[in-house]
């Protein structure tokens, strides 16, 4: 048996590594209303994964690692934000 | 008397030490104090107490620097070791049963991140029926967290064990850690002679730890443990299962060094005694081997062809080094002080019948459990014991498995 390591590393180590990626999980994903946004930065604070950022108009996703929670949906204070099922193109 | 006896041989002049009397708990503390520890973390339990109060007095005066963490469980004070231990410190604990169980978490995580800590255990026989006495279960239900486990006979291989675990722990082909498993009472309370080595030639033998894998450093900032996927996680589990195999080879290494240096060897992973001529032959581990040496040695005296193999290292397991060491015998009988509850036999008894497996003409082995609960493994036991591997060699109907001081009169 010959086997081939993919790592130099003895021990789990976490640099220069894999980072876990949890935009594969996601069988959901936020869609923002930018006319009912107003902003506040709830979504932002929320999120679990660092998400959300601010554009000029309104809060939008970065979908790499969103895992699709839901959890700035149901905080968002003006329901701005609703969960859109993912589906195959 | 002792004829092939390996031990206690002092012709290395230059690690001659002190000679003087103590208890197991404090050869230990000695172990730990002459590998000059930097970081201790204990939680005292019965039988290992004594062994935490050597230690904070060594440290209360000065003759260790290192220093003594109060943990309030053994849960954390194993945490805390994994803390000094990425840090780049030496460290040491022990615990004992009870303690053990509660460790339970960090102990498994210790050598999945190749942390060459070094932890005594003072056995304690299992947590019910409840009970502060030796056996050897607590250390052999967790045989197979992926430590190396090595049991001990004596307080000289107490303390002469503990400096060679850090070497064998900290050697760069293995980086993992090591259990020191001593009978708890039997040795841990028991006084013994004990010669302490020479520190400087002490220093000589084991250079200070210095972590190439890992390190806790904030100048080169890495997380350690993280979530690992799936692939790597094999990756990790095969490498590490390769270095305690690595480690067989490096116990035995170690062991001639430390011979060399000090006039005193245990053989390695195994040691032979009076084996080569034998015909039949004891399988022993830990203290109750002491009471088996008289016990061959009598029935040698009453002309029987027997011999003695003593088990070092539970863990790797010596396969190889104890077939061959039994390659000539007929009968083979294993002293189990604990039990195998999936088998019904000792778990020493069991390991070494599938070391068998394969082997062209294996001998015959036979099994006794004795000495669970603090209950003592006597002469006269042995005497039984060997009467029915001598039944067993000579084809007579014998019991697979015999609990020893259970039988009627």
């Amino acid at each position: 048996m010959s086997i081939k390591f993919k790592v130099d590393y003895i021990t789990p180590i976490g640099k220069d590594l894999y980072v876990v990626n949890t935009g594969d999980w996601r069988y959901q994903r936020p869609v923002t209303n930018r006319d009912k946004c107003r902003k506040c930065g709830a979504c932002w604070l929320v999120c679990p994964t660092n998400s959300r950022h601010a554009l000029a108009t309104h809060y939008e996703t970065n979908l790499d690692f969103c895992k699709g929670c839901g959890l700035c949906a149901t905080e968002c204070p003006a329901r701005a934000i609703r969960m859109a099922e993912e589906t195959r193109e | 008397m002792v004829t092939e006896q390996v031990k206690h041989t002092s012709n290395a002049a230059r690690g001659v030490g002190k000679v003087t009397v103590m208890d197991g708990n404090k050869a230990a503390a000695y172990g730990a104090l002459l590998s000059r520890v930097q970081v201790l973390a204990a939680y005292p339990i019965t039988p290992q107490t004594p062994l935490v109060e050597y230690l904070s007095q060594f440290v209360a005066d000065g003759a260790l620097k290192a220093d003594f963490v109060e943990v309030e469980s053994e849960h954390s004070s194993l945490s805390v070791l994994h803390g000094a231990s990425l840090a780049g410190a030496r460290t040491f604990t022990a615990t004992s049963g009870q303690g053990l169980a509660l460790m339970y978490e960090p102990y498994n995580r210790t050598p999945t991140i190749r942390l060459p800590i070094v932890m005594g255990i003072a056995t304690r026989d299992g947590i019910s029926p409840q009970c502060v006495w030796g056996g050897h279960q607590d250390a052999i239900n967790v045989r197979d967290a992926g430590w190396i486990q090595l049991f001990v006979e004596d307080n000289q291989e107490i303390l002469d064990t503990v400096i060679m675990a850090y070497k064998i722990a900290e050697h760069p082909d293995v980086l993992l850690p090591v259990n020191v498993c001593y009978d708890g009472f039997y040795l841990s309370h028991m006084a013994d002679r004990v010669e302490i080595p020479p520190q400087e030639i002490v220093d000589e033998f084991l250079p200070p730890y210095r972590p190439t894998h890992q390190i806790l450093d904030p100048d080169n900032p890495m997380s350690i443990d993280p979530l690992t996927p799936n692939e790597l996680f094999m990756e990790y589990r095969y490498k590490h299962l390769q270095a305690l195999q690595r480690a067989k080879q490096v116990i035995a290494d170690v062991d001639q060094e430390f011979a060399s240096l000090f006039g005193r060897g245990y053989g390695g992973l195994i040691e032979k005694y009076r084996m080569d001529d034998a015909e039949i032959a004891i399988v022993g581990i830990g203290s109750p081997v002491g009471t088996a040496r008289v016990a061959v040695d009598r029935a040698r005296d009453e002309g029987k062809k027997i011999g003695l193999v003593k088990v070092r290292a539970l863990r790797p397991f010596p396969r190889e080094e104890l077939v061959e060491a039994l390659r000539n015998v007929r009968s083979v009988g294993v002293m189990d002080k604990n039990v195998c509850f999936g088998w019904g036999t000792g778990v020493l008894f069991m390991e070494l019948r599938s070391a068998m497996l394969g082997v062209p003409k294996p001998p015959a082995t036979v099994g006794f459990i004795d000495g669970l609960g603090g209950s003592d493994i006597t002469m006269e036991h042995y005497a039984r014991a060997i009467a029915i591997v001598d039944d067993s060699a000579n084809g007579l109907a014998h019991q697979e498995i015999t609990w020893l001081g259970l039988e009627e009169e």
